[in-house]
């Protein structure tokens, strides 16, 4: 990998979460106008607004609030709640304690359901089982990833009662094996959401890969169709894999904020629904940036480690 | 194209999705003159009613008949994506032919701009539009909308892209043809079966997204019969009795399944080399 490359692929990052910011920032800030008498109310009188506008900041030029903004968050600084005036790092730093297990548990698990899966699918193509296994797929895609969770606790918190149907132990992880338990059903909803799309994906690389030449040349060597795909096929099929992973990552994102729900778990989720729902904008605003910052950040990180892995790629610019 | 039809037909999961489109469809068309009772009809003595031959999926605790409500939210659903779906199609085509035919810079900012928004979470413009001017069917068509519409804009990028490569443009261009000629009388027309075969795709994920803004609370108004919202309502009821759960999910299903399946089956009986194998 060429320096130019990775110093290219940081400067647009660098440009996508400015403009990502910006965009917020224009969304929440500009368009609704005086951000005080949302938070005020109508019975808000002229005095209370003045007095909110100084707290809030919004009575200085829209770009001295940007830059403030900004400027804090590069920081670590998100701001302060516009309702009870608590910190929002803090509380993102408390909520990202159960989403950030539950999305990467899942991601992970989605990768090691779909590969297997998708690589089966495409190698019995024509036979009954691995024609299933592709129906499979693209029902799995067709499930709203709330709906599996219900269904899901309805098999196996209702029905079997092997796990809690909902919640998050108040001490947080305090007893990490009740914590972990109450996440089981979550991580399964998320991760098969995921992998149902990630499935077909795995699929037609690999159905690719097998009419590549050089997997008949493996065979005309005498290995086995599954021996070859082994030695030769994966590493090729695993590479448009990894760009859809890239892209897959906002998808997963947005299946925890539902799932979150679903579960009525006390993740970043459920707490941007609440602050919505409160029209806490600035917790909105902190929360928002940081979901889809991570959405490009991962998706860069997937990038480089695309190009790394892809040795055809390693030396354009 | 009676040949593109044929083959559709003749791929068993491409009549599948044209089998289940239809019923949605025709169950939307239906649930506009008749339903079996009026949705909004409260009759406390058939309060969750069980499944029979006067209440098909049973009632909900308001003694309103399930069947209805489901019929009733195809309307929703489906006239929300649709309209979410026309969005999405004159923004991402519009989007993309700005970033085909300007000239340099601008197609590149265009382009990466495209790339960037891309990955910005439908669901996270929808929670930023609602908490600033609260949820309503119009925030909600317009979320779904322009957040698929980005996705829209790349695919038929690549494609304007393809077909401005195209000799006959080349024709064009030296007969004298502008811009904006070549644009509507050349490219539209040709990008036409691909953005056809995008929107069936974009419609089952409007589908999606309909439904899970309205199971969030941030969709179109409770008021308003939704499979989501149902869903949501119903919840409460996971332990006692989870069957009323089952219906408006299998509805989702069957829907985006039917317009997955659909535009598959299209891409597949417009691709020669598809259809012969």
């Amino acid at each position: 990998m060429t320096p130019v490359f990775l110093v290219r692929r940081l400067g647009l990052l660098a440009a996508a979460l400015f403009g990502v910011s910006l965009l917020i920032f224009v969304l929440l800030r500009l368009l609704p106008g005086d951000v005080a008498t949302i938070v005020g109310g109508v019975q808000a009188t002229p005095e209370q607004l003045a007095v909110l506008r100084e707290r809030l900041g919004t009575d200085r030029p829209l770009p001295v609030q940007y830059a403030e903004w900004a400027g804090g968050v590069l920081t670590g600084d998100f701001g302060r709640s516009m309702l009870n005036g608590v910190s929002v790092t803090d509380e993102l730093a408390r909520k990202l304690v159960v989403t950030l297990p539950l999305t990467l548990t899942a991601a992970v698990l989605a990768v090691a359901i779909a590969v297997p899966l998708g690589a089966y699918a495409a190698l019995r193509q024509r036979a009954p089982d691995g024609a299933a296994v592709s129906a499979l797929g693209q029902l799995g895609v067709a499930v709203p990833t709330f709906w599996m969770g219900i269904m899901l606790s309805v098999v196996f918190a209702v029905q079997l009662r092997l796990l809690p149907a909902q919640g998050f132990p108040a001490d947080g992880w305090a007893e990490p094996g009740r914590a972990a338990a109450s996440l089981v059903l979550p991580v399964l909803t998320l991760a098969l959401a995921q992998a149902a799309v990630l499935l077909r994906f795995v699929r037609s690389a690999t159905l690719e890969v097998l009419q590549a030449d050089f997997l008949r040349t493996a065979r005309a060597k005498g290995l086995t169709t599954g021996a070859a795909l082994l030695r030769h096929g994966l590493r090729n099929a695993a590479m448009p894999v990894v760009s859809v992973l890239g892209i897959q990552i906002a998808s997963l994102i947005v299946g925890a904020v539902v799932v979150e729900q679903a579960f009525s778990l006390p993740g970043v989720g459920k707490m941007l629904l609440a602050d919505v729902g409160n029209r806490d904008l600035v917790k909105v605003q902190g929360t928002v940036l940081l979901l889809s910052g991570l959405v490009l950040v991962l998706g860069t990180v997937i990038d480089i480690v695309h190009r790394l892995a892809d040795p055809r790629l390693r030396d354009t610019p | 194209m009676t040949g593109a039809f044929r083959s559709l037909v003749r791929s068993r999961s491409g009549l599948l999705g044209l089998a289940l489109s239809a019923v949605v469809v025709a169950a939307t068309l239906v649930s506009l003159v008749w339903t079996p009772y009026d949705p909004g009809a409260v009759d406390p003595r058939a309060s969750w009613a069980p499944v029979s031959g006067a209440h098909w999926f049973g009632a909900d605790r308001l003694g309103r008949d399930l069947f209805s409500l489901v019929l009733a939210g195809a309307r929703t659903t489906l006239l929300v994506s649709l309209a979410a779906t026309v969005v999405a199609a004159v923004t991402g085509t519009l989007l993309a032919a700005a970033a085909a035919v300007t000239p340099g810079w601008v197609r590149a900012a265009v382009g990466y701009g495209i790339d960037v928004l891309i990955a910005f979470p439908t669901l996270l413009l929808a929670m930023v539009l609602v908490a600033v001017h609260g949820a309503s069917t119009l925030t909600a068509v317009l979320a779904i909308g322009l957040g698929e519409g980005f996705f829209v804009a790349r695919v038929m990028r690549a494609e304007m892209t393809r077909v401005l490569a195209a000799d006959y443009v080349l024709a064009a261009r030296a007969g004298g043809a502008g811009t904006w000629r070549i644009l509507y009388a050349h490219v539209l027309p040709n990008a036409l079966p691909t953005l056809t075969v995008l929107l069936s795709l974009v419609m089952a994920i409007a589908v999606l997204a309909e439904a899970a803004l309205s199971y969030l609370g941030y969709g179109v108004p409770s008021s308003t019969p939704t499979w989501g919202r149902m869903l949501h309502d119903l919840q409460t009821q996971l332990t006692i009795r989870p069957q009323v759960l089952v219906w408006p999910g299998l509805a989702i299903v069957a829907t985006v399944l039917g317009f997955n399946l659909l535009g598959d089956g299209l891409r597949d009986a417009g691709d020669p080399k598809a259809r012969r194998t």
